[in-house]
């Protein structure tokens, strides 16, 4: 028989657990905001016809998925505080320390960019030609021709793309914990180096993963529908 | 950049190096093995044997890395310890004591305790997950033609499997799963978080003794990125000599 006085210790823990969750979601939001726009300008970098352009995204595009996230993610964070901690010397300031939250959502919306880079572009490359000419031929502005013609059917090209990084950079939150933000790994962490027991909070924290993505594959389901409204299937 | 700290640890990133490529090779080749059976298994039409499979590949691909490896971690010894006590050993005595007398379970003990193991058992049940998924993609992906074939010919069920589809579903998973092969070497890294001293362990290791991160960590993603660059090549031409008669030239 499971005695349920085993699991009483979950319980006294589970308000902290579930702030730490909240930070894990804030951090896939805010990394996804910041990705989204990055993969937008390096995949308009990447069509651009500027030299120069191209071979920036290209390099950022290459390097970035050619290199796991942990060691950016290092890099990033010990790298940048180095930086930090030489420009406050320089300018007589007392120690600053990074924010955990910012370095970690721009590192991993840093790194997504570079995905989504490739997402856009082939979802950029998707729409048809001769919908931006006419936009044009309408006396429409560059700006008008991408907000209102190229935006809205390039959504439902990179939409599948989309979802999938997003799949992928929920996971990749988890390794925030690790340069020190109070994420729910590393609540778990904690709450199972006090107790001793370790397996159950991360086991709690696969469940809660799995809700979350569980919830992400119905909402993506939904929204490519949405996006498809008038696109005839073979 | 101060050349001079790569250079001196020239040796332990070799180290490093070669413990990645150990780790992710083991793992990717016995998650491969375990991934064909399963995926065959999960294309059957009776639900009550593709539920397991579907549960298995449910878990590990909708959790991160990190968290599997965290939970085999500290649930492989409580496991063994389960199944010690299963066979006679209770709680009260030390294991180290108990296991004394037999050799071959002690040195079991200690090598299962190791964090090597326990990040093999991670990577190879991860890749296992997805690799069962992309097979079976391509499993489903089979031209019907090729299976009305197979049954006109006379085969038997085990016979087209072997030799008609598998072969051909080989061929369309060949994309993907180097894209596999690929995010796995990315995901070796989380190794280092258990103390393994792999290229990203050994990149850490070197950070926190000269406080040098550029250095540290450049060398090893440029040895990432090497290797990627390696991976990624070979099976562009692996897709090349596969997709032979594909080709239109």
């Amino acid at each position: 028989m499971v005695n349920l006085e085993y699991f009483s210790f979950i319980i006294d823990y589970l308000p902290i657990f579930f702030e730490g969750a909240i930070v894990t979601i804030n951090v896939a939001v805010c990394s996804l905001v910041f990705a989204v726009s990055l993969g937008i300008l390096g995949a308009l970098a990447k069509l651009s016809k500027s030299r120069i352009l191209n071979y920036i995204a290209q390099i950022y595009t290459t390097v970035i998925r050619g290199i796991p996230d942990l060691v950016l993610m290092l890099l990033i964070y010990f790298g940048g505080q180095k930086l930090v901690n030489l420009m406050t010397t320089a300018m007589d300031i007392g120690y600053v320390d990074i924010n955990p939250f910012i370095a970690g959502f721009l590192t991993i919306g840093f790194i997504f960019g570079a995905y989504m880079a490739e997402t856009f572009r082939g979802a950029f490359l998707a729409v048809d030609k001769g919908q931006l000419e006419a936009g044009f031929a309408y006396g429409m502005s560059k700006a008008q021709v991408f907000f209102k013609i190229m935006f809205p059917q390039m959504a439902r090209h990179a939409l599948p793309g989309l979802g999938n990084n997003w799949l992928v950079l929920v996971k990749s939150t988890a390794l925030v914990s690790i340069i020190g933000l109070d994420d729910m790994v590393r609540k778990a962490n904690i709450a199972g180096g006090s107790t001793q027991k370790p397996f159950a909070f991360y086991f709690l924290v696969a469940i809660v993963f799995l809700v979350l993505t569980s919830i992400s594959i119905f909402i993506l389901g939904k929204l490519e529908r949405k996006y498809s409204i008038g696109v005839r299937k073979v | 950049m101060d050349w001079s700290i790569i250079i001196d640890n020239l040796a332990s990133y070799r180290s490093g190096f070669f413990i990645t490529l150990q780790l992710v090779s083991i793992s990717l080749f016995i998650g491969l093995l375990m991934a064909i059976p399963l995926a065959v298994i999960r294309t059957s039409k009776n639900h009550f044997v593709t539920a397991p499979v579907r549960a298995f590949v449910y878990f590990f691909r909708g959790t991160p890395l990190l968290v599997q490896l965290y939970l085999i971690y500290h649930g492989l010894p409580i496991a063994l310890k389960f199944i010690l006590n299963f066979y006679g050993f209770d709680e009260s005595q030390n294991l180290n004591e108990a296991l004394k007398d037999t050799i071959a379970l002690k040195y079991m003990w200690e090598f299962f305790k190791e964090a090597y193991f326990c990040a093999l058992v991670a990577f190879t049940l991860n890749t296992c997950a997805y690799t069962t998924e992309i097979i079976r993609g391509a499993i489903e992906g089979t031209p019907f033609g090729e299976i009305e074939a197979a049954v006109s010919c006379g085969m038997s069920k085990l016979k087209m499997m072997r030799r008609i589809i598998l072969p051909s579903a080989f061929r369309r998973a060949l994309p993907s799963y180097g894209n596999e092969v690929i995010f796995m070497l990315h995901g070796s890294a989380i190794a280092s978080i258990i103390t393994i001293e792999d290229l990203t362990g050994v990149a850490r290791i070197i950070n926190s003794k000269y406080a040098s991160p550029y250095e540290a960590f450049i060398a090893a993603g440029i040895l990432y990125l090497c290797l990627t660059f390696i991976l990624v090549g070979g099976f562009k031409l692996l897709e090349k000599k596969w997709f032979a008669h594909l080709r239109r030239d």
